[in-house]
């Protein structure tokens, strides 16, 4: 794996290394990486790292995808959710 | 909806998936693993920009791919179990349901992770977790990371974290001095594991540590912990916590296949010599039978993978090798059992359903999951309960009930599906 990949996060183009992770790219776009927000209103970020806690879901290409086990791809497009 | 077949299906390409596929791939069955990750390898061999795969993993993962009647599916979850021998399968792009006509489930273990005041706040993340998200390329260059919990997995990830540059500040290790050096005493049995040990070996490591609270307004900022008999608070950018494994069995749980009989600490699928799970065609091999690590996974799915496909002779020569790691397994569970003082760590007001943002207060006066679950909405969110309904087992000694389908979220349209094939095409 080399080079880098282009995505977009909540509309702000973010330059990650190829095979990095959408939960990776999230902290690399700025902050610590909030993926969604609580019910009560709580940010969250990815937690787990492996896709059972779903604290990093975000939506993915207009998909409700887990930012932990998606790999970023070329003019990806990630809306943090809630 | 497409309906495919094959002979054996593996769910789960982890180390034990991966040993389960190449010993059954001789036999010339069609083999289909499928894995909910974006690469074969499990969490212990998780590939990505930040992560240098052992030359064992690249060894399997090889293996996996000479042999063409081996097919492997990454990003791929499992839905349903809509009729005896089916799937009902999902990645990014569609859903399908595929006929198996032998099953061995390999899906692993998670953390137990445990809710405490703090835990919730953007940069807590388990111990394996912060591996993971390393691994696939979170940056924790420069980075103050406090790693909490229980087990060897904390130096593990300690480790993972030193390389990709940040500074470990503390490891605390719940169980006591004593303990840990019972469990190093030991480590000669398994000479491979003392060598992993020593390289493993760190300053900042406390034992008889436990984690109170993590302070931060908006991220993590600070986190207190007791050590032995007094409170320290150390500022840090990250923690990360994790306080053992817990098998993954909710599949098997869904299909029938029977526990271990309960005792101290969390369930099992129950396995016989040969793999095989109470249920004719299916087996189960790695964490999803306890955990143990790398080295018992590849020796039980090696063990499954001959058996699935007839080959008990050769079933039969890695049982010394099983038997040799499950020991290895048993000194890991005696020695870093859980304090009862863990079973302290959640105040009033702290979240334990992260999903629903069920504070502990809420749960107290429950009288089991389902009245929790019913009356407060504990484990009702997007993950199922896999978290809350851990530690409400670790907390409250709550038993969740066996899961029901969608084993996990999915699309409208791979819901469709459990409608039948043939109804489905129709549409």
């Amino acid at each position: 794996m080399s080079g880098e990949t282009l995505l977009h996060i909540d509309g702000q183009l973010v330059r990650v290394k190829a095979g990095s992770s959408v939960a990776a790219a999230l902290r690399v776009a700025g902050g610590v990486g909030v993926a969604r927000t609580s019910v009560t209103g709580q940010p969250r970020a990815p937690f787990c790292g492996m896709g059972v806690c779903q604290e990093c879901r975000v939506f993915i290409d207009g998909r409700r995808r887990l930012a932990c086990q998606t790999v970023c791809a070329e003019g990806m497009r990630v809306e943090t959710s809630e | 909806m497409t309906l495919e077949h094959c002979d054996l299906l593996i769910v789960g390409a982890g180390p034990a998936g991966m040993a389960a596929a190449v010993a059954a791939a001789p036999s010339g069955a069609s083999i289909v693993v499928i894995d909910d990750n974006p690469a074969p390898g499990g969490q212990i061999w998780r590939d990505g920009p930040g992560a240098t795969l052992p030359p064992a993993a690249r060894k399997w993962r090889d293996a996996l791919e000479r042999h063409a009647n081996i097919r492997v599916r990454s990003g791929t979850r499992v839905v349903a179990a809509p009729s005896r021998n089916q799937l009902l399968l999902e990645d990014a792009e569609r859903g399908w349901r595929l006929q198996w006509n032998r099953l061995i489930l390999c899906t692993g273990a998670r953390e137990l992770l445990l809710p405490f005041p703090g835990w919730t706040l953007p940069g807590v993340t388990g111990a394996g977790g912060l591996q993971a998200l390393i691994k696939a390329g979170l940056p924790v260059e420069g980075e103050r990371v406090v790693i909490a919990g229980s087990g060897p997995l904390l130096l593990a990830a300690a480790a993972t974290a030193r390389a990709a540059g940040a500074k470990v500040v503390r490891i605390a290790e719940q169980a006591s001095f004593a303990a840990v050096a019972g469990f190093a005493a030991s480590l000669p049995r398994w000479p491979g594991k003392a060598v992993q040990a020593i390289t493993l070996a760190d300053a900042q490591y406390r034992t008889s540590s436990r984690i109170v609270s993590v302070q931060g307004a908006t991220q993590v900022e600070s986190v207190r912990l007791r050590q032995g008999g007094r409170e320290v608070e150390i500022e840090s950018d990250r923690v990360a916590c994790g306080f053992g494994l817990v098998p993954n069995t909710q599949l098997g749980r869904m299909l029938g296949c029977a526990l271990t009989p309960e005792g101290i600490g969390a369930q099992a699928l129950a396995v016989d010599a040969r793999q095989a799970t109470s249920l004719a065609d299916i087996y189960a091999a790695g964490e999803c039978t306890g955990f143990g690590g790398s080295e018992r996974a590849l020796a039980q799915g090696t063990i499954a993978g001959h058996a699935a496909v007839g080959n008990e002779g050769a079933a039969k020569q890695h049982e010394r090798e099983r038997a040799r790691w499950n020991a290895f397994a048993a000194q890991l569970g005696r020695s870093f059992a859980l304090a009862p003082a863990i079973r302290q760590m959640p105040q009033p007001d702290t979240v334990v359903c992260r999903c629903e943002d069920v504070p502990f207060s809420a749960l107290a006066d429950c009288s089991g999951w389902t009245d929790a679950k019913l009356h407060r909405r504990c484990g009702m969110g997007a993950c199922q309960g896999r978290v809350c309904g851990d530690a409400a087992q670790f907390l409250f000694g709550w038993t969740p009930p066996a899961p029901r389908p969608p084993l996990s979220p999915a699309r409208i349209a791979t819901l469709a599906g459990l409608a039948g094939p043939v109804d489905v095409d129709r549409q």
